[in-house]
C-alpha cells in the first residue's frame, strides 16, 4: 500500500548545520520558493527512506526561540504550530543541534516540546564534537529530554543513515492521537528557567574538554584583531573582485563566442527575413548577452557561500559594525551590500538577517547603488570605446582607474544616502542592537556549497529565460516595426516604434547629452541593465551577429561625443532602471511606496550626475 | 541572586576590557540606552546564553571605540555592542 507523503520540518538555531543536513538528505531534489505573502525563502526537498517512504522536508529559518521577533522566526513558529497558511502541519519535527554547541539548542528544544509535535533531536557534526573531545551520553540525553536522539554527520556519505532508520521507525508508529500544543510565548522568568533546565541536562549528559577549539582562537587572534582584521578583510575583498573579473573572463569569452556562433549558424541556415532577424538579433544575442554573466555570478556566490560556511561572515559583520554605524548602517548590512556587487536582488533578499525594520529599510534602499555585475558590460563597452588604455604614473591603467572610480562613486553615494536617511528621515534613532553568535570555524562543506551555487545559478538562468527573454522580444519588435516603406534610403530603424518613442523622450534627455538612440536603449534596460548594451547594438543596426562589443564600441566612438559617453557612465552609476530590483524591493518592503521612493531618488541622482558630468565635460571642450 | 565572589566588585560587562574574565551575576536591563525594550533585551541576552553563573571572557574588541566586543560565554562566542553588554552585570 502506498503510504501518504511524510512531512518533516527542520528546526534549529543559526549555525547548527541545518542547511547542510537538508542538502545531505535531499541532494538536488529541492524546491526554493517564497512563503505566501512574505518573502521568506521556503526550501523544500524530497527523499525516500530506506523502507521506501516518500518524505518531504522543509528547511525552516534558523531561530533561537519561538518568540518570532523577525519575519523569518515567525514563519518557523507558525509552521511548527501548524498556523502557517497553506502549509501542512509537520508530522515530525527534526530539531537540529550542532553537537559541539548544545546549550542554545537544548533550550530551544525544551520550548519546542511544548508544541506537542513528534520530534527527534539530531546531533549534527558529531564527528567534529568527537574530535574536540566532547562526549555525549546519547541514551541518557534522550531519556532526560523525553525525545529520541540520533547523531549525524551531514557531510559524510552515509552519515545520516541512523537518522533515516529512526525516521522510518518513528513514522511507522506515528499515532493518530496528536498531542495538543500547550505552547505560548515564554516570559523572561520561564526563559531563564528553561535555560537552567537545559544547562542541568547538558551537565548531566555531556562532558566538555577543558580547552576550547584552539584553531578558532588562533584564527580569530588574527582576523578579529582591530587593525589586522580589517586588513585581512580588505585583502579578501580585493582577492574576490580580482577573481570575479579575471577568472571569469575566459569562461565569459567562451560563452560569448558560443552564442555568436549560434547566431551565425542561424544567420547562415535561415532565409533572410523576419524570422532570421528575430532569432539572431532578438533571441540569441539578447538572451546571450545576459547569460555571459553566469560565470561572474557563480564566482561571487562561491566566495560568499564559502566565507559563510567557514564562519567568516559573522566576523566581517563584527569588524564592520561600528565603521558602517558611522553612516547609519548596521553591521549585518555588510553581507547584503557585499552580495549586491553581484546583483542587488540576492543582496536585498539577504537583508532579512537584519531584524530591525529601519536598518533593514535603509540597507534595501541603498543596495541598488552597489555596482552590480549587470553594469559591468555597460561600463566596459563605454570605457573601452572612449578611455585610452594608457598608463598613468607609470603603472596604473587608466581604463582600470576609471572602472575603480565608478565603483568608488557607487559606494560613496550609498554611504551618503544612508547618512541622509539616518539624518533626515529616521529621527529619534537609537541604534539597533548588534548581537550575533560567532560560530567556531568549520571546513566548508563542498557538496553543500555546490548545491547552493546550483540553486542560485538556476534562479539566474530562469530569470534570463523569462523576464529578459520577453524584454528582448519586445525591443526587437519595437526596433523592427513598422517596417520601412519600399525604397526608403534611411536605416530601417528610423521608421520603427523605437525611434518614435526615443525621439519623444529626446528633449527630456538632451540636457544630459543623450540622443534618441540612448533613450531607446534605456527603456529595455528596465528589464536588466545589461540589456542596454544589446539594445544599443540593435538600435545602431549593427548587422552580422554583433560579434564583439568592440564593434558596437567603434560605432559609438564615431557617433557619441566624449561628454555623452561620460554622462552615460555617470547615469549608470545610479541607473534606477532594473525592473527586477524594483519588484524585489516592493516584495521585501511590502510597499509600492518604498519602491517608488527608490526609483525616484535614483532617477534624480542619475539625472543630476549626468547633467553635471555632461556640462562640465562640454565646458572643458569634450562636447 | 547570591554572589559567589565577594572580593570582586560588580561591574557591567559593557565596561570590561579585552582579557577580562568573570562570572555573570545578574542581568539589569534598566537604562542601558538600548533600542530594545527591557524585556526584549533580557530575553535576547538569555537566548544567547547570558545567564547567571555563566563564565565570560572578553576576547576581542572592535577598532572604533573598542566596540563591539566578542565575548566567550561558557563555550560559545557572542558578538555584542557595549551598549547592550551594559545590562550584563559581572564580577
Amino acid at each position: 500500500m502506498e503510504l501518504p507523503l511524510l512531512h518533516l520540518a527542520l528546526v534549529g538555531t543559526p549555525n547548527s548545520g541545518k542547511t547542510s543536513l537538508f542538502n545531505a538528505l535531499t541532494g538536488s531534489r529541492q524546491k526554493v520558493a517564497n512563503y505566501p505573502g512574505v518573502t521568506v525563502e521556503r526550501k523544500e526537498g524530497f527523499f525516500v527512506t530506506p523502507q521506501g517512504r516518500q518524505v518531504s522536508v522543509v528547511d525552516l529559518p534558523g531561530t533561537y526561540s519561538l518568540r518570532g521577533r523577525s519575519p523569518d522566526e515567525e514563519i518557523t513558529r507558525d509552521f511548527v504550530l501548524g498556523k502557517a497558511s497553506g502549509e501542512t502541519v509537520p508530522d515530525l519535527v527534526l530539531c537540529v543541534a550542532d553537537a559541539t554547541n548544545l546549550r542554545l539548542t537544548i533550550r530551544l528544544l525544551l520550548e519546542l516540546k511544548r508544541t506537542g509535535r513528534p520530534m527527534i533531536l539530531v546531533l549534527n557534526m558529531f564527528d567534529i564534537a568527537a574530535r574536540r573531545g566532547i562526549t555525549v551520553d546519547v541514551e541518557r540525553l534522550a531519556k532526560e529530554l523525553g525525545v529520541p536522539v540520533v547523531t549525524s554527520i551531514a557531510v559524510r556519505k552515509g552519515g545520516t543513515a541512523d537518522l533515516l532508520a529512526l525516521t522510518d521507525e518513528i513514522s511507522a508508529k506515528l499515532a493518530a492521537e496528536q498531542q495538543e500544543s500547550s505552547w505560548r510565548a515564554l516570559s523572561v522568568a520561564e526563559l531563564r528557567a528553561t535555560q537552567r533546565e537545559a544547562d542541568r541536562i547538558i551537565a548531566d549528559c555531556v562532558s566538555l574538554p577543558a580547552r576550547p577549539d584552539t584553531w578558532t582562537a588562533r584564527i580569530d587572534a588574527i582576523v578579529l584583531h582591530p587593525v589586522g582584521g580589517l586588513i585581512v578583510l580588505a585583502l579578501i575583498l580585493f582577492f574576490m573582485f580580482q577573481a570575479v573579473f579575471a577568472w571569469a573572463q575566459p569562461l565569459m569569452d567562451l560563452l560569448k563566442s558560443g552564442f555568436d556562433g549560434l547566431g551565425e549558424f542561424v544567420h547562415a541556415t535561415l532565409p533572410e527575413g523576419l524570422l532570421q532577424s528575430f532569432l539572431q538579433d532578438g533571441v540569441i544575442s539578447g538572451v546571450g548577452s545576459v547569460i555571459v554573466f553566469l560565470p561572474q555570478i557563480i564566482i561571487i556566490f562561491l566566495f560568499i557561500l564559502l566565507l559563510e560556511d567557514f564562519g567568516y561572515m559573522a566576523r566581517a559583520a563584527f569588524l564592520m559594525d561600528r565603521i558602517m554605524g558611522g553612516a547609519g548602517l548596521h553591521g549585518r548590512a555588510f553581507i547584503p551590500l557585499l552580495s549586491s556587487f553581484a546583483c542587488a536582488i540576492p543582496g536585498i533578499m539577504s537583508t532579512r538577517v537584519i531584524d530591525n525594520k529601519r536598518d533593514r529599510l535603509t540597507t534595501i534602499l541603498i543596495a541598488p547603488l552597489m555596482t552590480c555585475s549587470a553594469r559591468i558590460p555597460v561600463y566596459t563597452l563605454i570605457i573601452s570605446a572612449f578611455i585610452p588604455a594608457k598608463d598613468v604614473w607609470g603603472f596604473i591603467n587608466l581604463q582600470g582607474l576609471v572602472m575603480f572610480g565608478l565603483y568608488a562613486t557607487g559606494i560613496t553615494s550609498a554611504l551618503a544616502v544612508s547618512f541622509v536617511i539616518k539624518f533626515f528621515m529616521i529621527r529619534d534613532y537609537a541604534p539597533a542592537p548588534f548581537m550575533l553568535e560567532l560560530p567556531d570555524y568549520k571546513a566548508p562543506r563542498l557538496k553543500s556549497i555546490a548545491i547552493g551555487i546550483y540553486t542560485r545559478a538556476k534562479m539566474f538562468l530562469v530569470r534570463a529565460g523569462t523576464t529578459i527573454f520577453s524584454m528582448m522580444v519586445l525591443i526587437w519588435f519595437l526596433a523592427s516595426f513598422p517596417q520601412p516603406p519600399a525604397g526608403a534610403t534611411e536605416p530601417a530603424i528610423d521608421f520603427s516604434l523605437a525611434a518614435i518613442i526615443g525621439k519623444a523622450l529626446e528633449p527630456l534627455l538632451a540636457p544630459v547629452g543623450f540622443n534618441w538612440q540612448i533613450a531607446v536603449a534605456l527603456i529595455p534596460g528596465m528589464a536588466a541593465r545589461e540589456v542596454a548594451v544589446a539594445a544599443l547594438g540593435t538600435v545602431y543596426a549593427i548587422e552580422g551577429g554583433k560579434e564583439a562589443a568592440e564593434q558596437i564600441g567603434q560605432v559609438l566612438a564615431t557617433k557619441w561625443s566624449l561628454a555623452t559617453a561620460l554622462s552615460m557612465l555617470a547615469w549608470y552609476v545610479f541607473a534606477p532602471q532594473c525592473a527586477s530590483t524594483l519588484a524585489v524591493i516592493r516584495r521585501e518592503t511590502g510597499s509600492w511606496g518604498w519602491m517608488a521612493v527608490t526609483f525616484f531618488y535614483m532617477l534624480v541622482l542619475a539625472y543630476a550626475a549626468s547633467f553635471m558630468t555632461y556640462n562640465v565635460a562640454v565646458a572643458l571642450g569634450a562636447g | 541572586m547570591t554572589d559567589h565572589d565577594d572580593t570582586r566588585p560588580h561591574m557591567p560587562l559593557g565596561l570590561a576590557l579585552r582579557g577580562y574574565t568573570g562570572v555573570i551575576q545578574h542581568l539589569s536591563t534598566k537604562d542601558t540606552g538600548s533600542a530594545l525594550s527591557d524585556i526584549e533585551l533580557e530575553s535576547r541576552l538569555i537566548e544567547l546564553g547570558f545567564v547567571e553563573g555563566a563564565r565570560v571572557e572578553v576576547l576581542h574588541e572592535g577598532l572604533v571605540g573598542r566596540d563591539p566586543i566578542a565575548v566567550r560565554v561558557d563555550n560559545i562566542t557572542i558578538a555584542v555592542r557595549r551598549r547592550e553588554a551594559m545590562a550584563v552585570i559581572v564580577a
